[in-house]
Parts: structure tokens; C-alpha cells; sequence
């Protein structure tokens, strides 16, 4: 056993790396679940968007294009979603699971012709002076955009739904459906912003595995999180800094247990195989002591007769 | 024809399917544990079961469910196979090995073969390769080639058949290179792209300069080639798109001619329980191109030991070898048995943690 070996600069710089996936599909999915939507959809709509921004991004070269390329592809997907739920008022659960077959399928078979192909390389950032602070530099200031794209979506999205009025609507309609319908909000058609919204959210995260975490396009790349995410927005009493906080631990505590298994700790590999889960789901649980709870519309099928 | 065999494999998952199918066609149904795309372990197995198609044409039918969960789900898949008519099924992960039996005792008529498990049952076989062959010529590169004298190595499940690739490939390295080291990352997965590729970035972090996987994706591939100056070995399939540097040899598994074999005895009805545990000898396991980033010295070396193994003049298990606790297991030139290779739960000497049980 050598901690030494273990360098904390490197391990917390690959822990943000790891989280940023899921913290990109947790906060549009926790938008789609404050507007009272449950769409279980995610890890389809990542696939897809996993294999749209590869695709483009091969295609065009540019690593930019093919994360535009990713969030339209994961929103156009939702928009299934969207007929099944909103239109044809199908039940969300049947519909989201649904939708992760197709996306499963279907980006299997847009994938083809793009296993083992190399994707362009997105630069990371690299600011003068900043970027070389030692340290500190390394952790902040030397990742590719993305990632701060998804912190400041975290942040964006947690001051919108607690401070304008586009956030407040939002709520209410996820909160009681009819009450807001009465004060003339159209309810569905928030709804199905917030749905595409969450789509696109979803989409950038499997391209950021695809284009950035992994990078190649290989089937069911996914492998997961996407039900990951799912689970973290109901641990995080559905707020974003939560959001962030579970899944910088989730992705913090899975690169740490493999890090502590090269250097060879001796703690039986089981264990560090299941403390990300374990370890995040305490933490949100005991924060989430303080009653927050679920959208009270969450999950049921909105129609304006009544 | 893979667009139609998709609608069938979900057909089958959905219970969707009608029977539709012809009688007189043999049907053989394969269970896999990742997708067929994932470009190791699952896409040798569907190219066996596509060598099926090609040698029999009109007379047999294959299916295939791809992502099979191992447990309860493969269970459902099985049977479903069984229900739609298939008269052999395939079932091609170690974990898949209960299921199987289960459902084989509900469908005596129906033939099943399972791949790297050891229970066997009246219309159940088992079949694996010797991928601990693959594993030596490997050790012997890898132990040639590293600077740092440390090796990652990423495990899947701690089950026999992994370690035993383990102890194959730190016999061959530290033969040649006596300060070797191995690092063992075990990820809890068979398929898991993102997981394998961060497990190959820690262990490149932490010094390891070849990465060896016993994984079924390409991830740990790319994430070496990120890393530059760190070599890999294809696993289960060649891997040739990171030829020839990250990945400068592979062990490939080739099924087709064993698949091919077994459906030809459920044509004739000669089909019996068996055993198969086939080699690079009869050539169920194949070395890929050696490539030029090794040195020809040691690509030579390599050929030889592959030579020496595939006639049988060499086993990779030879003594004198002890066990990691320091007590002895093969005595000077002895040679391991299969069972104790096919049951292998410790490691050798000189390895360093635990085996998680």
C-alpha cells in the first residue's frame, strides 16, 4: 500500500471530469421534474446525444458543433416524449422507459460506421499565469469548457428557478397543474419547454462521455448513468447545488476507490465498489432532512377539461 | 440484415414475437452480455454466431438478445428463446452459468451451451478458451516493454477465469523483467466505458506505462492512446483500430468454427454434453499482429512462446511456481492441471493485494 503514489491534484481534476456527465443530465432532468414532468427517458436521450455529437463532431471536425449537435439531437428525442406524454397524455413512466430502449436502439444503429473512430480533440482551457498556479490551477483552471458550462448551468438553473418569475411559473405549474392552467399559464406548453430543455441537458452529458470522458463511440456507452442521474435528483430534494454537490461526490468517490485500489489499500474491494453509491445517497438523505419534497404534480398527466 | 435481426432481438425481448418461423430451419439462439457494437468480447461472439448463418444459410435461423443483464433478466431471455422454438442457445457470460442450468431443466429438449462456466446438466455443455495462453505471449511483451516496471492490469469479476489471465501474464513478465510490478484495478463490470476509462487513467497516473484489460470495451484503448507512450493489448478482439500504438498485440477470440461444430451436431442429433476448453492450439484463441512498436527481438521471443504453446511443447503454468502465500503449487516442471487452473482462486507469488471473494 502507497498513498503516495495517489496524486490529489490529478485525482480531484479526473473526479470533475467523471462528475460532469451526470451533474449535465441530473440538472436538466431536475428542471423537467420542477415543471411536474417524470420523464425516465434520460439515459436514452444521453445515448443519443452520446452518438449525435460524435457523429458530428467527426464530420465536421469541431468538438463545438458536435455538442450543439448532441443537445438538439437529446431534445429532438425528447420531443417523442413530448407526443407520447403530452399530447396523447400516455402514462410518463411506460413513455420514458420507452424512450431509453429506443435511444438505446437506435443510436446503436446511427453508430454504425463510427466505432473505433477518433473524435477531434477539444482543447483545454488554458489561461495565462491562472492556469499554471500550482495546485489550485491544475483543479480550476485546466479543463476543457464543458465543464464549467456545467457548473454554470447549475447555477443558472438554481437562480432562475428561485428568483425570476419564468422560475416561479415553472414551479407552479409543477406544483399544482389546475391552480396554474386557472391563471392562465399554458401549462403543457412549459411543460414541454422544460422536456426539451431537459433533453438537451441530458444530450450534452452523453456527448461529454463520447467526446470527452471516454473519447470514442462504442454501444450502450452510457452504461448507466442516466438512471444515476435520475436517482440523484430525488436525493437532492431537487435542487441544484445538491444536484452538484451528490454528483461531485458520486464521481469523486468512484475515481477515489479506483485510485485506492491501484495504490493497493487494503480495504476489501466490495466495499470500495459500492461506496460511491452508499456514500452519496447518506449525504443527500441526511441533507435532505429538512422535508424538501417532490413536486406535488409530479408525474401526473396534465389535460385542460377541468 | 442487422437492422432485421435488431427488430427480431427486441421482438424476442418484448414477447412480441410470433411464431412465424419455419420448422424445418434449426433455430440457435444466442444470449449476450453487452452490445454486439461493444468491439470485444460480445462482437466475437456475434461474428461466430454470423459464421453460423454464412455456413448453413437457408437451414438455420439464429437470434440474438444483446445487454442481457446477468441474473433474473437472463432467466426471462432464456426462456423466451426456448418458448419461440430455438433448439440450441448459447449463453455467453460466466454469469449467465445458474440461469442457465435453470432454464435447461424446464426445457429438456432444448440444447444449451455456456460459455467459461463449469456446470454442466444433460442438455447443458460448456465451452471456453484458453485465454491464459493469450495471457503469456502478453505478460512476455508487456514485461519487455515497461520503463516504469509497472503494469496496470483492469479486472472485471474476481472468477477464475480472470485471475487466472492475471497469474499468466506476471509469471511471463516477471520472467523476463524481475522488478515488475502489477497494479490490479477491479471495476465490478463487464461493459462500462466510462468506468474502464477512468480505471486506465488512474493506473497510467499512477505509473503504469502498458494497461492490460480483462474488460469487454475499447475505452481502456482510447484512454491509453490519450496518455501517449502507454501500450495495450486487444482483449477479446483484435482492436486493430488502435493498432499499432496504444495496442501492439490482441488475443482474439475466434468462436465461429466451435459454433458452427455444435449446431451441425443438433442437425444430425449427435449432440452430447461436453467440455470444450480449446487453446491457440486449435486455434479458439488467435494472437493479433504483433505490431511494429515492439521491438523485433521481442516480437520474435513472443512468436516463439506462441509457437511453443499452440504444438504443446510449453505450458504457461510451469514450475517451479508458488503460490502468493509462499507455499509451493508446482514443483520444477510440472505442469498445472485444468481443474485447479479452471477453479484458480489465488494468485501466485510475487503479486501483491487480495483477491476480493
Amino acid at each position: 500500500m502507497d498513498l503516495g503514489e495517489i496524486n490529489p491534484v490529478l485525482l480531484v481534476a479526473s473526479l470533475m471530469v467523471a462528475a460532469t456527465p451526470l451533474l449535465l443530465a441530473a440538472i436538466g432532468e431536475l428542471v423537467v421534474e420542477k415543471a411536474g414532468v417524470l420523464n425516465l427517458g434520460v439515459e436514452g436521450m444521453m445515448i443519443v446525444g452520446a452518438i449525435s455529437g460524435f457523429a458530428i463532431s467527426v464530420e465536421s471536425g469541431s468538438p463545438w458543433l458536435g455538442f450543439i449537435a448532441a443537445a438538439i439531437g437529446g431534445a429532438l428525442l425528447s420531443l417523442l416524449f413530448v407526443l407520447l406524454t403530452q399530447i396523447a397524455l400516455a402514462n410518463q413512466v411506460a413513455s420514458g422507459l420507452a424512450l431509453t430502449l429506443f435511444g438505446l436502439g437506435f443510436s446503436a444503429l446511427m453508430g454504425q460506421s463510427y466505432v473505433g473512430v477518433k473524435p477531434p480533440d477539444m482543447s483545454e482551457i488554458h489561461i495565462p499565469v491562472i492556469s499554471d498556479i500550482p495546485v489550485i490551477g491544475p483543479i480550476l483552471f485546466q479543463h476543457d469548457p464543458i465543464l464549467y458550462v456545467g457548473i454554470a448551468l447549475t447555477a443558472a438553473v438554481w437562480a432562475t428557478l428561485k428568483y425570476t418569475r419564468v422560475g416561479l411559473v415553472l414551479r407552479a405549474v409543477g406544483e399544482n397543474h389546475d391552480a396554474a392552467h386557472a391563471l392562465g399559464y399554458k401549462v403543457i406548453k412549459i411543460r414541454i419547454l422544460a422536456i426539451m430543455f431537459g433533453g438537451a441537458c441530458a444530450g450534452l452529458g452523453g456527448a461529454y462521455i463520447s467526446l470527452i470522458r471516454v473519447p470514442q463511440w462504442t454501444e450502450g456507452m452510457t452504461a448507466g448513468v442516466g438512471w444515476i442521474a435520475l436517482a440523484l435528483v430525488v436525493f437532492a430534494s431537487w435542487k441544484p447545488w445538491r444536484a452538484l454537490l451528490g454528483a461531485y461526490l458520486f464521481g469523486g468517490i468512484t475515481v477515489l476507490q479506483l485510485n485506492l485500489q491501484a495504490a493497493g489499500v487494503a480495504i476489501p474491494v466490495e466495499y470500495l465498489a459500492m461506496s460511491p453509491y452508499i456514500i452519496t445517497i447518506l449525504v443527500l438523505v441526511i441533507l435532505s432532512a429538512d422535508k424538501s419534497s417532490a413536486p406535488a404534480s409530479l408525474g401526473r398527466t396534465f389535460h385542460a377539461s377541468h | 440484415m442487422k437492422f432485421t435481426s435488431l427488430l427480431a432481438s427486441a421482438a424476442i425481448a418484448l414477447g412480441l414475437a410470433t411464431s412465424a418461423f419455419a420448422q424445418d430451419k434449426t433455430k440457435v439462439g444466442f444470449v449476450y452480455v453487452g452490445p454486439v457494437g461493444d468491439g470485444g468480447w460480445t462482437y466475437e461472439h456475434d461474428k461466430g454466431r454470423q459464421a453460423v448463418e454464412q455456413h448453413f444459410g437457408d437451414k438455420v435461423e439464429t437470434v440474438f438478445v444483446e445487454s442481457v443483464p446477468e441474473g433474473p433478466d437472463a432467466e426471462r431471455v432464456m426462456t423466451q428463446m426456448a418458448l419461440e422454438g430455438a433448439d440450441l442457445i448459447f449463453t455467453t457470460s460466466f454469469g449467465y452459468m445458474d440461469p442457465t442450468i435453470n432454464v435447461a431443466k424446464k426445457f429438456p429438449d432444448v440444447k444449451f451451451e455456456h460459455a467459461t462456466g463449469y456446470k454442466t446438466a444433460d442438455n447443458v455443455s460448456v465451452y471456453s478458451a484458453r485465454f491464459y495462453e493469450g495471457r503469456a505471449v502478453q505478460g512476455h511483451i508487456a514485461g519487455k516493454m515497461t520503463e516504469s516496471n509497472i503494469i496496470g492490469y483492469i479486472g472485471s469479476y474476481p472468477i477464475p477465469e480472470v485471475i487466472r489471465g492475471i497469474n499468466s501474464a506476471y509469471v511471463h513478465a516477471k520472467k523476463v523483467n524481475p522488478d515488475v510490478e502489477f497494479k490490479i484495478v477491479w471495476a465490478y463490470t463487464w461493459f462500462d466505458p466510462a468506468k474502464e476509462a477512468d480505471a486506465a487513467t488512474v493506473l497510467i497516473e499512477q505509473g503504469a506505462d502498458v494497461i492490460l484489460q480483462h474488460t469487454d470495451s475499447t475505452a481502456p484503448q482510447a484512454a491509453a492512446q490519450e496518455a501517449g507512450n502507454v501500450i495495450t493489448f486487444g482483449q477479446a478482439s483484435d482492436m486493430s483500430e488502435y493498432a499499432p500504438m496504444p495496442r501492439v498485440s490482441s488475443i482474439i477470440d475466434n468462436w465461429a468454427p466451435y459454433y458452427i461444430a455444435r449446431t451441425q451436431a443438433v442437425m444430425d442429433g449427435s449432440w452430447s454434453t461436453t467440455n470444450t476448453w480449446d487453446g491457440i492450439g486449435p486455434g479458439m484463441v488467435e494472437i493479433g499482429e504483433i505490431s511494429d512498436a515492439v521491438p523485433a527481438d521481442v516480437k520474435e521471443e513472443a512468436l516463439a512462446m506462441k509457437d511453443a504453446i499452440a504444438d504443446g511443447s510449453y505450458h504457461p503454468f510451469t514450475g517451479p511456481l508458488k503460490k502468493q502465500d509462499g507455499s509451493d503449487w508446482l514443483a520444477d516442471g510440472e505442469t498445472a492441471d485444468d481443474g485447479t487452473l479452471a477453479g484458480m482462486n489465488f494468485y501466485v507469488e510475487g503479486l501483491e493485494g487480495e483477491i476480493p471473494q
